[in-house]
């Protein structure tokens, strides 16, 4: 259980939006889709680095705000014909509260 | 629910095109059904005569095929005439004996050739050349015998000539008057084409009254009054058509040389439409396809409920279409009194241009052997411009009137965007060039089916080759895409403006609904432009979707590429006071702003705020009274300023001041685009208003306003509008024009490209009419009563807090 922090309420997440969750060493952002379903990325576009928290969100899919590349929510890759992938964390909803996996053990 | 009941006779030109444009509109209002006399489909009538000369196969001028009728769900029944209407029970009945109940009935009968009734004229081997029986005949004809005569040397009657000896006839051509086509040509011009014809060996008898037809069961001979005698195993006549609308007036309806009908191409029976050939409005019986398929147009309008349209008439044009002769025709090409003419004449190159001048405005043109500018002339001569200015190189063309020209390619790409390329579809340069550009065309084929330019009378073929040619491989676009708006639909951005707006769609779940999304939520290119659509249509209603909108206008700042955001707060028309200057500074020093820039817009920009600092930056900036200049927004930027009469020694009028009220009318207003916008205080236009979307320059007697121009990627300078006198005037055109804007343009479509794309003078036209202007006003000015809250404000009191605040967690 100690695997996951609880990090925000999911009405604290705006529908088809994201929030950023800022630790010490990383910004991740943490989407929510049209269907409640939550994802968390590092917030990081693998084109030049635009802040994807900052995109519009449609589908499973985030348009990162500097250069519209399409990034998959789920798996952090790029849409084709671009190329490049941003980190996934696990992330989960239970009860209304939106929990993070934590990022030590994920790196392990 | 039961569907409206729509019948159609006559399966021809202007019928089905009328069809097919109800299609477009109300795709699901009537159960249709189609009476043709003929047993084909819908085909190109016009092509007939490239099908004599053996150009083309019967196949290949289909219009509509069996299988088009079938995916629209439209009964077709081929080779059964009607032979009754009865108005009263409101029904059809054909010569089958089959009975079919209509709603609404649109009538299309087209014409019939005239049969001059002399001595003989029903003798086998007689007909007209008016659909594939008759054209079928003449090659079964031309594969038997030898000699045929065509009676009437008017266009058709030249076509059917020109076919019958490339099918290896001996053709001799029996005209009335001494000068060919003398409808549409002068007597020089009509000399030169009669020499090209003979030349092709075709023979003529000029002058001739045709007496009778002799021969004994099948016709031998043709003997005029004269005495004369001409062999003939075929004649054919080409003396003109009678509309055929016997049908009609048994029913009652009223006809005179055709069946009347009313702007609206309403009958006298107002469940009766009538289109084609066979109608006569406003006096005139049109016989070729443009005013035809302008008339489709209206009848669809008509038909859809729309109830919008009004047929106003058609100036014509025409061009023969024998291949390897150019041949022009448009408008009074024979000088009347008072009237000036134009004439260019090289008979070694086989050229001749005359151009009919009145109050030096082209009324008409006769072109032959060189008819490249045809389509300016007629541009120049239904607009109706003053050529006085360049009246001396009138006749050499549009090419001249810039560079040296470079032939045929340099003089179409001098053509503007308005002029018309293909007239039998109205089918003007810029929208051609558009669809080239954003759909990708690369074939003839493909620009016949996306744009139906050269898909009638293919006249135009060669021009819109050119276009084509300079088109394609030109990577540059400067508007948005046009069809469909995204990915995720197949509807235009036309499509979903109007649906939004006749349906009352009012959230953007119901207009994916309604026009059947492929995604649930859409995507980042339709998003926004929906978001946009329904907050203009339903001000106060509509609620802005933040998620929608693009981070700059979420946020309210312009994100930078480092994620940062820069701060641009209004200074109306460009003034400031020491106190706005000192809360710049302050906040600069505040949020620590790396650099401050006074950007193009005569305001101030501070770069590199960091995004959760927004917030409490706008709350000092607000409380100081300055409000958000939407720098980052598709909305109203700036209006620039010189310093005008009140200060600059030339100034006329009170530029600063009238910029301030500009501002102030028009802050906060979101646009399909960005919208800047400029007044200088006389001509020498110091705040450069003619390259922004709405631009004043004063002089002495009142306000030039200017519209449709921009500086970035492509510079373009405006189009003058009008001249005003009054400041009221100046706000009250310039709230109609961004209203016009807002209403029509595409989303992501600058005024510049708008304008292009839907010509100047449409915008004029609405413009100048007093009531729609104050209508478009008024609905600008009740859309800024909800539109003008500064956002600052709204975030500065903590609208959307979460956007600016991040989660902070200790671990990881
Ligand atoms: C700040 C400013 C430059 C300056 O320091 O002077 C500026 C900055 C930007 N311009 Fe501009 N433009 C600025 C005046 C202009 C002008 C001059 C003018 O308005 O008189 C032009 C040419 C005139 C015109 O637009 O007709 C101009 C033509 C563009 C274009 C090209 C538009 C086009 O149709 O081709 C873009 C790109 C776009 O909008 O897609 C653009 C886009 C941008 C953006 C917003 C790029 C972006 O999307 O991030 C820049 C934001 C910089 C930033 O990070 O803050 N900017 N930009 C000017 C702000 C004026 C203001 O006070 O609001
Ligand atoms: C050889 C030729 C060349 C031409 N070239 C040009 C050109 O270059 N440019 C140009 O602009 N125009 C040209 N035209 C003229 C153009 O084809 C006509 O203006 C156009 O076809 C008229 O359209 P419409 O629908 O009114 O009539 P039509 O196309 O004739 O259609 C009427 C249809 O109604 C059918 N019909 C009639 N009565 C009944 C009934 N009682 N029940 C059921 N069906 C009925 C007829 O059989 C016909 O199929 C040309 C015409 C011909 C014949
Ligand atoms: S435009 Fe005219 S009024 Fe304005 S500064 Fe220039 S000269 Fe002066
Ligand atoms: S940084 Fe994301 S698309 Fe360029």
């Amino acid at each position: 259980m100690n695997d996951w922090i609880d990090i925000a309420a999911l009405s604290d997440i705006p529908r088809l939006g994201a929030r950023v969750v800022k630790t010490a060493t990383v910004e991740i952002a943490v989407f929510r889709t049209a269907q409640d379903t939550v994802f968390a990325l590092k917030d990081v576009c693998p084109h030049r680095g635009g802040p994807l928290s900052q995109g519009i969100v449609h589908g499973n899919t985030v348009t990162c705000p500097l250069h519209n590349w399409k990034i998959d929510l789920a798996s952090g890759e790029a849409n084709a014909p671009d190329e490049g992938c941003t980190r996934t964390y696990p992330i989960k909803v239970e009860n209304g509260r939106v929990y993070l996996g934590d990022a030590r053990r994920q790196a392990a | 629910m039961q569907r409206e009941r729509l019948v159609l006779i006559g399966n021809g030109m202007a019928g089905v095109r009328t069809v097919e444009e109800l299609l477009k509109l109300a795709p699901d209002l009537y159960d249709i059904t189609v009476f043709g006399a003929e047993p084909y489909p819908n085909y190109n009538r016009i092509m007939l005569s490239p099908v004599l000369a053996g150009e083309k196969a019967v196949d290949d001028i289909i219009l509509n095929g069996r299988d088009w009728y079938a995916e629209n769900a439209i009964t077709l029944k081929t080779a059964d005439p009607i032979v009754r209407i009865d108005r009263v029970a409101r029904k059809v009945i054909a010569a089958s004996g089959a009975e079919q109940p209509y709603d609404r009935l649109l009538i299309a009968t087209g014409s019939t050739p005239f049969i001059i009734p002399v001595p003989g004229h029903d003798k086998d081997g007689v007909i007209g050349f008016r659909d594939i029986a008759d054209v079928e005949k003449m090659l079964e004809t031309a594969g038997r015998f030898k000699n045929a005569v065509v009676i009437g040397g008017g266009l058709l009657g030249l076509e059917a000539a020109n076919g019958l000896i490339k099918n290896g006839m001996n053709v001799t051509v029996a005209h009335l008057l001494d000068s060919l086509m003398e409808r549409q040509l002068d007597k020089p011009a009509a000399a030169l084409l009669k020499a090209t014809l003979e030349s092709r060996g075709l023979n003529f008898r000029m002058g001739a009254q045709t007496a009778e037809i002799v021969g004994n069961g099948r016709v031998q001979a043709v003997r005029f009054a004269d005495g004369g005698t001409v062999d003939a195993d075929l004649v054919v006549m080409a003396v003109g058509i009678r509309p055929n609308f016997s049908l009609a007036r048994e029913a009652g309806i009223h006809c005179e040389r055709g069946i009347m009908v009313s702007d609206t191409m309403q009958t006298f029976d107002p469940r009766v439409y009538a289109v084609g050939e066979c109608v006569q409005h406003r006096g005139v019986c049109y016989g070729l396809v443009a005013p035809l398929f302008d008339q489709a147009k209206v009848a669809a309008n008509h038909l859809a409920n729309y109830g919008i349209a009004r047929y106003e008439g058609s100036v014509t044009s025409t061009k023969l279409k024998v291949t390897g002769i150019d041949l022009f025709s448009a408008g009074e090409f024979n000088e009347g009194e008072g009237d000036e003419t134009l004439v260019l004449q090289d008979p070694a190159a086989g050229i001749y241009k005359k151009l009919v001048l009145r109050d030096n405005r082209i009324k008409g043109a006769v072109m032959y052997g060189d008819t490249l500018d045809g389509a300016w002339y007629f541009q120049l001569l239904r607009e109706g411009t003053d050529v006085s200015a360049f009246r001396r190189t009138l006749l050499f063309g549009q090419h001249d009137l810039g560079d040296s020209g470079h032939g045929d390619a340099a003089r179409i790409a001098a053509l503007g965007p308005e002029a018309e390329i293909c007239g039998c579809n109205g089918v003007r340069k810029g929208q051609i060039v558009d669809a080239i550009v954003k759909k990708g065309l690369f074939t003839l084929e493909e620009v016949r089916a996306h744009t139906k330019a050269s898909s009638s009378c293919g006249s135009c073929t060669g021009l819109v080759e050119s276009l084509l040619a300079s088109t394609v491989g030109e990577g540059y676009s400067a508007a948005p895409s046009k069809k469909p708006l995204c990915g995720c639909a197949e509807h235009s951005h036309d499509e979903i403006i109007a649906g939004i707006k006749e349906h009352g769609l009012k959230t953007m779940a119901a207009v994916r609904r309604h026009f059947a999304w492929r995604t649930e939520d859409g995507c980042a290119r339709c998003r926004p432009a929906l978001n946009y659509y329904l907050l203009s249509r339903w001000p106060g209603e509509y609620r802005d979707d933040a998620q929608s909108r693009f981070i700059n206008e979420r946020a309210h700042g312009n994100i930078q590429r480092d994620g940062t955001y820069s701060v641009v707060p209004r200074m109306f028309g460009g003034l400031c006071t020491p106190s706005d200057l000192r809360a710049i500074a302050d906040a600069c020093d505040k949020y620590q702003v790396p650099e401050m820039k006074v950007t193009g817009g005569q305001r101030i920009d501070m770069f590199g705020v960091k995004k959760e600092d927004l917030p409490a930056m706008w709350k000092d900036l607000t409380e100081a009274g300055l409000v958000s200049g939407h720098a980052y927004g598709k909305a109203l930027r700036t209006v620039k300023t010189c310093a005008g009469k009140t200060w600059c020694r030339f100034g006329v009028q009170d530029s600063t001041g009238l910029g301030v009220k500009i501002e102030q009318m028009t802050w906060g207003s979101w646009m399909p685009h960005k919208f800047k916008a400029a007044v200088s205080g006389c001509p020498r236009n110091c705040a450069e208003a003619t390259i922004k979307d709405f631009g004043v320059v004063c002089v002495d007697s009142g306000y030039e306003l200017h519209i449709g121009g921009n500086g970035g990627i492509k510079v373009r300078v405006t189009d003058r509008l009008c001249k005003v006198e009054t400041e009221e005037q100046v706000l009250e055109y310039g709230a109609a024009f961004i209203q016009k804007y807002r209403e029509e343009a595409h989303y992501l479509e600058r005024t510049a490209p708008w304008v292009e794309r839907v010509g100047l003078q449409t915008i004029k036209d609405a413009l100048s009419d007093e009531a729609e202007r104050k209508a478009l006003a008024e609905r600008f000015l009740h859309s800024q009563t909800f539109a003008q809250i500064d956002p600052w404000k709204a975030r500065a009191d903590g609208a959307e807090a979460h956007e600016f605040r991040k989660i902070e967690i200790a671990v990881a």
